[in-house]
């Protein structure tokens, strides 16, 4: 018999050996079912919330910033400078020629959360009527638009499951008192809807000054950003940094989703390692109560090496198991779960949903089927290795 | 304990066996150690917060600013012992990846506010006398091998000078220390006079962030909170006046809620460990069956084999349990160490070891009871037959 017949006959007999070692068995596939399910549930936490952010702001936007501010929380500057700023090369401009500019303004207000009753920082983001059309992806999909010049708010979607008070009617705190809710925007899943939005020049008053945070700008193309970046750098009159709306975006995840990627990564392989010992364990326990067989293969002509082999299949077969009852836990129980975190890097708080990808799927599979090739491995290697005769003999 | 060693040897039968599960206890202890670890370097500004002391704030954030004019005003108010400010420069030093906390202060009113940070008299003196002086804690000098006399620049990522500079640098005039553990995790931060950033920033000019009050009687510090916030109240800058620990605490907390993932994951894990060690006993106890009835032919009571069986489960998981934790506590000197600049206070307390002796004895219990329930139930006649 050739040797991938041989494997496939011993293996066949294996699998089908297993309902006898149940228990042991069942330990493997739950013990890295429990891994492969917190690895994929961590990791889909960190890619919830990178893929929060990095789905903000698109190439052919690009956002302006006081030179120096890494942050818009940071930034502030003239007014005078973002009239100049929407007077650049690369600007594009709507049918009636006017600049597609978008000032803006940042800060932050406090709303309770309703997980834990704290006070959370949420920001407020003071916008022009403009700003809707730079932003076809922002869509009201409760109650209605902001009317200029009322202290009016618009909720992001993640904000209402979240956040205490921010149902269409209710009132929350921004700046000298409550303002009224009057309606809730989404905004594709991004960053957006973990913010107020109120009107620009309401606020200004409020607060006033008439200094603005940011510029949002709408580039002719993607391309243009470089010819608007050097205008804008050559300008004397202003002193700021530009950047592309996604990168300023993506680079704003790095610190916390880092954090999230590392801590499920350690956990995950502090488990891994226990089921590793798991998988030895019942591995051992399999080949000592089959010595006997084995011995008896061995006897009538199987090699070694298709022993080994089947012995690992088994491990495989029953890490597999593990690895897709894992992966499968940790969609049903994850996917979708919405939390909110802060984000550390802008100081504010950021809704985003956990996102249990194939990706991640497929590398919870990798550490499993990783995971019974360790566990196999050795135990494997004992059963090949086992002196014919005195295992025959063995009762 | 005479029968301590019985029960050694019943373990050791298998010693493959005993081993790859003591290990697997071992792991969960390990991860179970540095997760609790995680959770006391999150509680530990929490520990710091006196009692005494109450944080003023802007009403609807953190980031407002507050007028300075503030302090005389929360100085006469009624129950008010001391009032201090900090305004929180972030700035950038070398590279954002050096990131640690830097504050504009009033050096003479933030030191008497907080005795629990240590400093040299000379040291002080000099703080408070020179313009362009920070004071530097001990961690922090030793991460960047600061000493006395070092010119440190530091870039402003929200502080712009008047003339549109955007670099500060300030001497390092003293080194403070904290007096114990607690205080020592707050070793990481540069504090500079307010009065050089008042003087030389483009705007804000004549604000600062936050307010610290001591309360002459800590009884009395919601009554004092709340008489700063009635003074503030429909001003231009309203006030959120609250206990310094619930402000420290809110940071955590905003973080999310750390304590329930991680009990999440230490559920899964010891779960999993369960199933490893349950399953090992059981195994072990089939095995041995025609031994207990020997044991009991021999005159072993039936509790008594029940109790020897439980010894056993026990003992496994105490010893993975100790060897779990001791290397966790010989590892997280060496992880806090590292981690200073990020997580100060990283460590084990005893809470944690308490913790980790009574889930070891209530692992051992639930490993161990069934198949001590049935090495009492046996009965010699079919043990010793091969039919029991």
């Amino acid at each position: 018999m050739n040797w991938v017949m041989q494997v496939w006959e011993i293996s066949l007999g294996n699998l089908r050996s297993i309902p006898q070692r149940l228990g042991t068995s069942l330990v493997i596939v739950i013990g890295i079912a429990g891994v492969v399910a917190v690895l994929v549930a961590l990791l889909a936490m960190g890619e919830g919330f990178r893929h929060t952010l990095a789905s903000t702001g698109s190439d052919d936007r690009a956002l302006v910033l006081r030179s120096g501010a890494n942050e818009e929380l940071a930034s502030g500057f003239a007014r005078e400078q973002a009239d100049a700023i929407a007077q650049a090369p690369g600007v594009a401009r709507d049918p009636d020629g006017r600049a597609l500019v978008s000032p803006e303004r940042y800060i932050l207000t406090n709303l309770v959360n309703r997980a834990n009753q704290e006070p959370s920082n949420i920001p407020v983001r003071g916008v022009d009527p403009v700003a809707f059309t730079l932003r076809p992806e922002v869509r009201i999909v409760e109650g209605r638009m902001l009317v200029p010049g009322a202290r009016e708010v618009i909720v992001g979607r993640k904000l209402a499951g979240e956040f205490l008070g921010t149902g269409v009617g209710d009132s929350v705190p921004v700046r000298d008192g409550d303002w009224r809710v009057v309606g809730v925007f989404e905004s594709g899943g991004d960053v957006h809807e973990s913010e107020l939005w109120v009107d620009r020049a309401t606020l200004d008053g409020v607060l006033r000054s008439s200094a603005v945070g940011s510029v949002m700008v709408q580039l002719e193309d993607a391309a243009a950003f470089d010819r608007f970046e050097q205008a804008v750098a050559d300008d004397p009159r202003v002193n700021v940094d530009v950047k592309r709306q996604s990168a300023y975006y993506a680079a704003q995840s790095e610190a916390t989703g880092t954090f999230i990627r590392v801590l499920g990564t350690v956990v995950a392989s502090i488990m891994a390692l226990g089921a590793i010992f798991a998988a030895l364990n019942t591995m051992y326990s399999a080949v000592s109560t089959r010595t006997r067989e084995i011995a008896t293969l061995r006897a009538i002509g199987f090699g070694g090496g298709p022993v080994v082999t089947s012995v690992l299949v088994e491990s495989l077969a029953l890490a597999l198991l593990g690895g897709l009852l894992g992966g499968l836990l940790a969609w049903v129980l994850f996917n979708g779960f919405t939390v909110s975190t802060l984000n550390f890097q802008t100081f504010s708080q950021v809704a985003f949903s956990f996102r249990v990808t194939p990706e991640l799927l497929v590398r919870g599979l990798v550490w499993a089927l990783a995971i019974g090739l360790v566990g196999g491995l050795l135990p494997a290697l004992r059963a090949a290795r086992l002196p014919v005769t005195t295992a025959l003999r063995e009762g | 304990m005479k029968y301590l060693h019985l029960v050694w040897a019943s373990l050791f039968r298998r010693k493959t066996r005993t081993v790859l599960t003591v290990l697997s206890i071992v792991v969960a202890f390990i991860l179970f150690g540095l997760l609790n670890a995680l959770i006391v370097a999150f509680n530990r500004g929490v520990e710091l917060a006196g009692v005494d002391r109450l944080v003023v704030q802007g009403k609807y954030s953190l980031t407002e600013v507050l007028p300075v004019s503030y302090a005389d005003q929360i100085r006469g108010l009624p129950g008010v012992a001391a009032v201090t400010h900090a305004q929180w420069f972030g700035g950038v030093y070398q590279e954002r990846r050096n990131f640690f906390p830097q504050f504009a202060v009033d050096p003479a009113s933030y030191m008497e506010m907080y005795p629990e940070f240590e400093i040299a008299p000379a040291q002080l003196q000099q703080f408070l006398a020179t313009r362009t002086g920070a004071i530097a804690g001990a961690s922090l000098a030793r991460r960047f091998g600061w000493k006395i006399g070092d010119r440190i620049p530091i870039q402003a990522t929200i502080w712009t000078r008047a003339d549109g500079a955007t670099s500060w640098e300030f001497d390092l005039v003293g080194i403070f220390e904290g007096r114990d553990k607690t205080a020592r995790s707050q070793e990481g931060m540069l504090l500079f006079q307010w009065d050089y950033l008042d003087e030389a920033r483009q705007f804000a000019r004549g604000t600062t962030g936050i307010y610290i009050v001591r309360a002459q009687d800590p009884e009395q510090a919601v009554a004092v909170a709340g008489a700063i916030d009635a003074r503030f109240a429909n001003s231009q800058n309203e006030t959120r006046t609250g206990s310094e620990k619930a402000f420290n605490q809110n940071f955590i907390k905003q973080i999310g809620d750390i304590g329930f993932i991680v009990q999440v994951v230490l559920a899964a894990v010891f779960f999993t460990i369960l199933l490893v060690t349950g399953n090992t006993m059981a195994q072990s106890v089939r095995e041995r069956i025609p031994e207990i009835a020997v044991l009991k032919t021999l005159g072993f009571t039936d509790s008594r084999a029940l109790a020897l069986v439980l010894a056993e489960a026990m003992l496994l998981c105490l010893i993975g349990a100790a060897l779990g934790l001791g290397l966790v506590s010989v590892l997280v000197p060496r992880v806090a160490a590292a981690m200073e600049s990020f997580l100060p206070g990283l460590g084990l307390d005893a809470r944690t070891w308490l913790l980790g002796g009574g889930l070891a004895v209530a692992l051992g219990l639930a490993t161990g009871l069934l198949p001590a329930l049935k090495a009492r139930r046996l009965r010699i006649v079919d043990a010793l037959g091969g039919h029991a």
